[in-house]
């Protein structure tokens, strides 16, 4: 049975047609790497799968279940792009994790045995049991990362989104990230993650899926960091993006707006 | 202090405690979600609300909650559209709100200083009717702030993840806008409208100078607001010999004071956590100081950093670690 199943799926932005027939089948223990330029449509992607940007048209299905009748989100584990570790008070590292146990608390319950244990487990698992108590905004931001997959980990999830986990994230960081990936991986997980490039991810990853422009371009073994880019990666005949070309692409919402006015692009 | 042995100084008192306790206990949620000025506003609107209690002779408390209520709701929803320029868009409410406010009470023939009551609060007069409303709805406010504090964090801390946990963020939200509504009713009697977002977030600002953690800012934050409140109600009742002080400045410039007192120490601490944060485990290469006649040691006063299985000591731009009878440059 596919953990994810995506029949041409579109998403559009203020209007505007971002992703075109996207169809996606993930099965279970998948690790998947989306790939692709800047405005290719990778976040948009991740973020239709887990529901924060509604279908245009299309149809998903998670775990089997169609989308509108899925309740069952402790089963997945959603890894946000960093920004937005920090906020207007200070929190500590625990109390972020310990928010990710919050698909399986019910209101008004202190934490359970399990629940303490589950945060300990998800902390050492990227290697932060020591940074517990210490206050997020502190972190360097490869430890933040880490500590935003903690938070996805804690409620023990089949199935793991990471938005752009190593963006920004030096090598060290890359490799701690990795290696609490492969554990997961061990354990069975299904992983989507979307990528710029792999470094130290690339063992981990079975399968590549390109996006240019909005579309699925590529679906199949991983690809090597440079060849993403590759002019002629599902292209019938080649033929070279400029650079004039690639920026105009990536604006599908034009920026104007006023006051009251709904943001075009992204919620965030 | 026989001056507490007056009924009215002890439901005063009683109603500082409660408006301390409650205000900030909303206020850190707002500043989580970096949207201090909030109260502000709808203390603004909680202008028009009150006067149309005045209007129509019912309560103010009433007629107040239910404006603001509904100021906050709709803020909450311009704010759910993802607008850029929100800050604007709330700006229009809320100077709506205190033009309506004093047109109201104009046309409704009531003076101008029965409103002040409400803009600058009017702690002493208050009723026993009053402080049974004011005990109610603070009960409310700190029963949600407090139960639901792990769902209200996770919505303020990262709305994109609470929603992919399966949390009703929208829920959430107005959840915390109705909350802040109540809670400027609360403080509306005891430091009025104008100031209500003070005793907001000035109480929470002082806590996180020294604090780390979300809870414990809380818990501090709500500690001293009650301080600060019935403090300065102590203070004004006191000076009040002498001159003229009221109650409701007094308690914020207290609150602004204690923020000036830890300010200090905050800043202190950040730097010096910044200094002594471990050095990452690179391995040098070997530079041997030279003519180097201090003796470096745990207490000879100059910061140590840990680094790798060594620490490294800080003095004029140097890291000088111990190795045998010299020191090293890292």
């Amino acid at each position: 049975m596919s953990v994810i199943s995506l029949q041409d799926g579109a998403v559009a932005i203020g209007g505007r047609p971002v992703l075109r027939h996207v169809d996606l089948e993930v099965d279970a223990g998948d690790v998947l790497a989306l790939m692709g330029a800047n405005g290719s449509g990778k976040t948009t992607l991740v973020r239709a799968l887990t529901g924060l940007r509604p279908l245009a048209t299309g149809h998903l299905d998670l775990f089997g279940v169609p989308f509108d009748r899925f309740h069952d989100w402790q089963r997945i584990g959603y890894v946000p792009q960093r920004a937005s570790a920090a906020s207007g008070v200070p929190a500590s590292v625990w109390e972020v994790v310990a928010s990710g146990r919050l698909t399986r608390r019910r209101l008004l319950r202190p934490l359970s045995r399990a629940d303490r244990a589950a945060i300990a487990h998800a902390l050492e698992v990227v290697g932060l049991a020591d940074k517990a108590k210490d206050g997020i905004g502190q972190l360097s931001g490869g430890q933040q990362q880490r500590a935003l997959i903690a938070r996805a980990l804690a409620g023990e999830p089949e199935l793991f989104f990471l938005d752009e986990p190593t963006a920004g994230v030096d090598l060290p960081n890359q490799q701690a990230l990795a290696d609490a990936l492969g554990v997961l991986k061990a354990q069975g997980a299904t992983i989507v993650l979307v990528a710029h490039e792999l470094g130290p991810l690339a063992p981990l990853i079975g399968r590549a899926v390109v996006m240019r422009d909005g579309r699925k371009i590529y679906d199949g073994p991983p690809l090597a960091d440079h060849e993403v880019h590759a002019p002629w990666i599902g292209e019938v005949h080649a033929h070279h993006h400029t650079e004039h070309h690639a920026a105009h692409l990536s604006s599908h919402a034009p920026q104007l707006r006023s006051p009251l006015e709904a943001r075009p692009e992204g919620s965030r | 202090m026989d001056l507490f042995s007056y009924a009215f100084m002890q439901r005063a008192l009683i109603a500082a405690a409660l408006t301390g306790l409650a205000a900030p206990a909303v206020g850190t949620y707002l500043v989580q979600r970096r949207l201090s000025l909030m109260g502000d506003g709808l203390g603004h609107v909680a202008v028009t609300g009150v006067a149309l209690g005045l209007a129509f002779n019912s309560s103010p408390i009433w007629t107040a909650m239910l404006v603001t209520a509904l100021g906050a709701l709709v803020t909450e929803l311009i704010r759910e559209r993802g607008s850029v320029n929100g800050d604007v868009a709330l700006a229009l409410l809320f100077y709506g709100g205190l033009a309506g406010g004093v047109l109201i009470t104009g046309v409704a023939g009531e003076s101008a200083s029965r409103l002040q009551e409400f803009l600058f609060g009017s702690i002493t007069t208050i009723t026993v009717s009053d402080i049974l409303v004011v005990m109610a709805l603070a009960a409310v406010v700190l029963i949600i702030a407090i139960g639901l504090a792990p769902q209200l964090f996770a919505v303020s801390q990262d709305v994109d993840f609470a929603r992919v946990a399966g949390l009703r963020v929208r829920v959430y939200n107005l959840l915390i806008a109705v909350l802040a509504a109540v809670s400027v009713t609360v403080a509306m009697r005891t430091v009025g409208l104008l100031l209500v977002s003070a005793l907001m977030v000035v109480p929470v600002a002082t806590a996180q100078q020294l604090t780390r953690s979300f809870r414990a800012t809380l818990a501090a934050a709500m500690a001293i607001g009650v301080l600060a409140s019935t403090g300065g109600l102590a203070v004004s009742a006191e000076a009040s010999k002498y001159a003229t002080v009221a109650p409701g400045p007094t308690i914020v410039i207290i609150a602004l004071a204690g923020f000036a007192v830890t300010w200090p120490v905050g800043a202190w601490l950040r730097h010096r956590r910044r200094l002594t944060s471990p050095f990452a485990d690179v391995i040098d290469e070997h530079l041997p100081t030279e003519g180097h006649d201090h003796d470096h040691g745990p207490a000879c006063g100059h910061v140590a950093v840990p680094h790798g299985d060594h620490v490294d000591y800080l003095h004029d731009g140097h890291r000088h670690a111990v190795h045998g009878s010299h020191y090293d440059e890292h």
